[in-house]
């Protein structure tokens, strides 16, 4: 269960030859799959491909009427090692992840798979996970394609191209022998547009007809000799059959005039920002009509040398738009035309800097460099650029940029993780700060303000891996922590298997919340749901058990801080050898409130008894240190300026988005912070019998009331 | 605003900032698809990511007819400079629109929202550090070409829908877009989940397109409330001119003041308080304050109220008993006639009890470390209070009612010798350095909260008044001490103030 529902969009995936997609360049994509007639798809979720993962996944009876195979993977290197499907079969595959992480993590299938070649078409769609939105290291995909020898597209940000290049995407796999590489950009991925579409089409060759007729062929397994060949076969025969079809099918795209002196080379991702750029500079119109010629390589390994030639024949300078570090397609161009002894001059990061995402104002600042330096006579009369300098330069807001607060990611109102690393710093506090080896997933957040917890994260399901070195006596243990999609992706094996091994003394979180929640909530082996199409609820105690583990604690509700807090407290203490395993289990609550939210509403106004539930803070009570704030940080806890003459610090206030999760209460209590905290039940739709025990005592505390409260002057300590 | 008759060669540029959760994407896809009905080609990209978990994040549409059966080249993100209708979904949002340089006075629109949703920096300092609404508008006032700023959060909460309806009805009301109301409104409707309160929030929106209150105010506190002619009660009133009879700057927190310790104890304590503050009154009067707007009279006031109106544990349960607070909690959980269930957590430790015993019996206990690990073993724990129940409110009714003996229990006692101490060195200080002696009154805000809390506040008082003979001399030493007191609010552990301390050694 994804963290919505993909119904509409199953729709779309239906559409027909002549009709009309509206919707994600995602979407768009998982669409163009279907029209190639691919017969399995695998991968693994994370911005910016999951609703590709997601779709699928909620179109599984569509899937099996068109007679394909999908399923979420374990991890990209089993995404990877699936499309081993298209070795020896004329069978079409296509897996996705995000990238380079999940690339990373794929490698060891992807050399294997490049190596020993293909039969069917194999296309790897990477949501290229660079620039703004990012949510990890900023490094290229390409350094992958080119030493495996794996084809790279990077079509341009519109639709049709996207559908276009995927379906083409098949055809230069099969004819090259060689996987391909579809590579998109965050904003390319969830870009709206449209595009015509096509008739699915059902596998031409079924996975049933493989198993049922096997083939093997001992020159495609990478061993020696075959793989001493195989490296020969990639450079003299599938290169070249790939740069035939990339030629021959026209890929790669040319626009503007056809003579010019000079020219720009841009990688496909990049030719909306390059056009608007260029109308900036007065030299195209918002249709694309370009004074300056462009080369468009949806295809950015390999080069075809002749298109490179003659493009940059008679032009004194070609600027090379190549976004992210190194510049390998600016050090091809080079060597080739050297090669050729071509004059043509190559600019590219002499103009652009070397690192970081091409935003507007680089592109602009670039191409404008490039052409001031190369054909000043066409920037003409210069028309006024956009530019927010002057306003930005303003005192009024140079001001404001001491004022506006940074707003990083954090839990959710109601996250089952916030309890954990609210006892993290009760223990903390007794304890001493300890080092603590962070992993990847929503728990991350621990990082910032305000709980401030986690020194290094080394990758998914790494945590307790990247806390391995600390295990010498010491007077304090190292604690890691892990999510249970980072377990189940690498963790068992990688982390708590290498633990138990090397009887590692260390503390090891894990965080199971019942989903992979930070990619959108998809279901992993121990999701608590029924799901038809999956095997759920293996526990990952009975899991961590099996390997050997001896020291486990479940902890079946995190919001029980103190509970937390002690196991914590004797996990670090206990003089039990081997790795101290704690798994925290409570549902994360963006997915819960989705699920029984509908639920509830819909209980309530059938007229069952339904208990509505809120915390809330006694301002009168409440003096205004936020201690409780800083073991929080939930968005639903904040402050609240009060008209209160004798208060000079605003007391913390609990909005309506509260989901009564419990944490404010208990961190209160285990803390001892303050006598501030209430959680109020209405009883909607009680029966008689509890309405007449409630009237009852209503009386009798009402009577109490206005017993102690006659003859004294009180007044409401905070004017409404 | 907008003659669709010209013919455009350029797109439509809007940017929609908002944080994660709070429906950007429904409004992205609304404009994408009003534009689309009038037949125009529109593109909206995002780049949500992690930031969808409560971060800021930023949403971007162009939009263009097409020309001669062509679609336009969309651009991906925005351009500096370039961008004609901002839309931020919260106040310091709109700020960081600013800041991005999409706001430019040739051509952008702001349509913000007013409200404020504080991130974690501005919640988790001790003291106040709430960002400043008034350096938006400023910024505003200068980069927008025209705001439309209201506090949409509410005009949504009142509507009973999300703040993207609102927001968009701002949009379709600004006239910025060549569409007419019925097309934005048909898109509403097309989505199917709560349309009727989505129109509703839309409509209110549409009609106030036309209005700016971005705050001016650092901190939105409603006028200061004028002293009222009577308070409703002759024994009241008596005491009332008392407060009249005090300089005017001092006289605001002094009703409050004296309202704060009737309302805490009796009418006895009421008296207590002004003859207190009279008595501190002539101090300054005799001492030329005058000149300095009474501002220790002022101070005062405002602290003393604070440290005779100490936070103890028959206070907690008093009010956490009344009959205003019950009421209060129904009206906001909408309970009606449906019974209403509370459920206090509170965690008493044996000082806390302790210190409720008469003041000669309780320093005996206190004196005694087994007596104290006894008692502390029996009460320090969680407990939560049903407070609608009879039994839990029988607890906090008793406690409660031991406030006809507070003045004779060992914690009075002690916060009666804390507070003459602190008034003594500050009235010792009057006549040397006024400035100072203003300041000290005012260190009194850094006392707060209970348990672990209050005592950290308690250190940080200490070591903030330890600071007043080296500052005596000074002519600045009230404005040392202020400074003081903020680096103290700064964090838990006071480590700001103990650099600030350093620094004033130094000297």
């Amino acid at each position: 269960m994804a963290e919505r529902s993909f119904a509409r969009e199953v729709e779309d995936l239906r559409l027909g030859d002549g009709q009309e997609f509206r919707g994600e360049g995602i979407l768009a994509i998982t669409k163009a799959l279907l029209q190639s007639g691919v017969s399995y798809v695998g991968g693994y979720q994370g911005s910016p491909i999951s609703h590709l993962m997601d779709v699928l996944a909620d179109a599984s009876d569509y899937m099996a009427e068109l007679g394909v195979h999908f399923e979420s993977s374990a991890s990209e290197a089993t995404a990877a090692a699936m499309l081993s499907a298209s070795v020896m079969y004329p069978i079409r595959g296509a897996v996705t992840w995000k990238s380079t992480a999940g690339t990373n993590v794929a490698s060891d299938a992807l050399s294997n798979l490049a190596s020993g070649g293909v039969n069917g078409g194999a296309v790897i769609i990477i949501g290229e996970d660079y620039g703004e939105g990012s949510s990890i290291m900023q490094e290229r995909s390409h350094a992958y394609a080119m030493k495996s020898q794996i084809w790279l597209m990077d079509p341009r940000p519109d639709l049709p191209t996207m559908v276009h290049m995927v379906e083409k995407a098949f055809e230069l796999s099969e004819a090259s022998n060689t996987p391909v590489m579809v590579e998109v950009r965050i904003r390319g991925c969830h870009v709206h547009g449209r595009f015509k579409t096509k008739d699915n089409k059902r596998p031409a060759y079924t996975l049933k007809q493989a198993l049922e007729n096997p083939v093997r062929d001992v020159n495609r397994i990478v061993l020696p000799p075959a793989s001493f060949i195989h490296e020969k076969l990639k450079i003299e025969k599938r290169w070249p059959a790939a740069v035939n079809f990339i030629r021959e099918q026209k890929l790669n795209e040319f626009f503007g005039p056809a003579e010019a002196d000079v020219g720009i080379i841009l990688q496909g991702g990049m030719y909306n920002g390059v056009i608007r750029a260029l109308q900036q500079l007065g030299l195209s119109d918002a249709y694309g009509n370009t004074r300056v010629p462009l080369y468009v390589l949806n295809v950015t390994y390999p080069l075809v040398d002749e298109e490179v030639v003659s493009f940059c024949a008679g032009k004194p300078a070609v600027v090379v738009v190549e976004e992210g570090q190194p510049e390998f397609i600016e050090q091809a161009l080079n060597t080739l035309l050297r090669r050729r002894d071509m004059n043509t001059r190559i600019s590219g990061k002499d103009v652009f800097p070397m690192a970081g995402e091409y935003t507007a104002a680089v592109m602009q600042k670039g191409l404008m460099g490039f052409l001031e330096k190369h054909a000043p006579r066409l920037l003409g009369n210069r028309p006024p650029l956009p530019d927010a300098s002057p306003v930005l330069g303003s005192q009024e807001v140079q001001a404001l940029a001491n004022v506006v607060p940074p707003r990083p990611p954090g839990f959710c109102t109601g996250c089952p993780e916030r309890p954990i690393f609210a006892a993290m710093k009760l223990v903390e506090k007794e304890l001493g700060a300890h080092h603590v080896s962070a992993d990847i997933g929503c728990h991350l957040f621990s990082i910032l303000p305000p709980f401030n917890i986690g020194a290094t994260t080394m990758g998914y399901g790494l945590g307790p891996a990247a806390a391995s070195a600390f295990n010498v006596k010491a007077g304090k243990r190292v604690i890691s922590v892990m999510g249970d999609g980072g377990f189940w992706h690498n963790g068992l094996s990688s982390s708590v298997g290498n633990a138990v091994f090397n009887k590692h003394d260390g503390v090891m979180l894990i965080v199971d919340n019942y989903y992979s929640s930070a990619t959108g909530g998809q279901d992993i082996l121990s999701s608590r749901a029924e799901n038809k199409k999956r095997a759920t609820n293996n526990s990952i105690v009975d899991a961590v058990k099996g390997v050997g583990a001896k020291w486990v604690r479940q902890i079946d509700h995190t919001y029980d801080v103190a509970k937390m807090r002690d196991t914590l407290r004797e996990a670090l203490t206990t003089e039990e050898p081997g790795p101290k395993i704690i798994v925290a289990s409570s549902e994360c609550m963006l997915n819960k409130q989705r699920r029984v939210k509908p639920l509830i509403d819909k209980a309530e106004q059938g007229g069952e008894p339904v208990v509505r539930q809120r915390f809330g803070v006694d301002e009168d009570i409440c003096t205004g240190d936020h201690a409780c704030i800083r073991l929080s940080g939930c968005p639903s806890l904040s402050v609240k300026q009060l008209d209160d003459p004798l208060r000079d610090d605003p007391v913390a206030a609990i909005d309506n988005s509260c989901v009564a999760c419990g944490n404010c209460g208990e961190v209160a209590e285990a803390a001892i912070l303050c006598p501030s905290f209430y959680r109020a039940d209405v009883l909607r739709n009680a029966s008689g019998w509890v309405r007449f025990k409630a009237k009852l005592r209503a009386n009798v505390i009402s009577f109490l009331q206005r017993r102690r409260e006659r003859g004294r002057h009180l007044f409401a300590r905070v004017e409404a | 605003m907008f003659d669709a008759s010209i013919p455009r060669d350029k797109p439509l540029t809007i940017a929609i900032l908002a944080m994660g959760g709070q429906g950007g994407g429904v409004l992205s896809d609304w404009i994408v698809s009003v534009a689309e009905a009038n037949g125009w080609h529109a593109q909206s990209t995002s780049v949500p990511g992690v930031a969808q978990r409560t971060g800021a994040t930023l949403y971007y549409i162009e939009m263009l007819p097409p020309k001669d059966g062509r679609a336009p080249v969309l651009a991906l993100m925005p351009s500096p400079g370039d961008v004609d209708i901002v839309i931020a979904a919260e106040l310091m949002e709109a700020g960081r629109s600013i800041l991005r340089g999409l706001v430019t006075p040739d051509r952008t629109l702001l349509i913000t929202s007013t409200h404020r949703a504080y991130a974690v920096a501005e919640k988790e300092k001790p003291g106040e550090s709430i960002a400043d609404p008034q350096a938006v508008n400023a910024a505003a006032g200068i980069a927008a070409r025209r705001v439309i700023a209201f506090d949409k959060d509410e005009a949504a909460r009142e509507s009973g829908t999300v703040i993207s309806a609102p927001l968009f009805g701002a949009l379709a009301g600004s006239g910025a877009l060549p569409f007419g109301r019925a097309s934005f409104e048909a898109v509403i409707s097309e989505g199917g989940r709560g349309v009727k309160a989505s129109l509703k929030g839309f409509a209110e929106g549409f009609a106030r397109a036309t209005v700016n209150e971005l705050p001016e105010a650092r901190i939105s506190r409603k006028k200061v409330q004028g002293i009222p002619d009577t308070l409703g009660a002759a024994e009241l009133d008596r005491r009332l001119a008392r407060v009249r009879a005090l300089p005017a700057p001092a006289q605001t927190a002094a009703l409050a003041g004296l309202k704060r310790c009737i309302d805490y104890q009796d009418l006895a304590y009421g008296d207590e308080y002004l003859s207190r503050l009279e008595a501190l009154r002539g101090l300054d009067g005799a001492q030329g304050g005058e000149a300095h707007g009474f501002a220790f009279t002022a101070a005062a006031a405002k602290h003393v109220a604070n440290a005779m109106a100490y936070d103890d544990v028959i206070g907690v349960a008093d009010l956490k008993i009344r009959s205003a607070r019950f009421a209060r909690i129904a009206t906001e959980m909408k309970a009606g006639e449906d019974p209403l269930q509370l459920t206090e957590f509170v965690h008493p430790r044996g000082d806390e009890v302790v210190s409720l015993l008469p003041a000669a019996w309780g320093r005996k206990v206190m004196a005694s470390r087994a007596w104290m690990a006894r008692i502390d073993w029996l009460v320090n724990r969680d407990r939560r209070i049903r407070t609608h129940s009879v039994r839990g409110f029988l607890q906090f009714h008793i406690v409660a009612g031991l406030r006809r003996f507070r003045r004779k229990l060992l914690r009075h006692e002690a916060e009666m010798r804390h507070m003459e101490a602190w008034l003594g060195l500050a009235t010792r200080t009057l006549p040397n350095n006024y400035g100072l002696a203003r300041a000290i009154l005012a260190a009194r805000r850094l006392i707060k909260g209970y348990s672990d809390t209050h005592a950290r506040g308690l250190s940080k008082f200490d070591r903030v008044l330890s600071a007043a003979p080296l500052l005596e001399a000074r002519a600045d030493g009230g404005a040392w001490m202020d400074r003081l007191i903020s680096a103290a609010l700064k964090d838990e552990n006071g480590d700001a103030l103990d650099g600030a301390l350093k620094t004033l050694r130094e000297l």
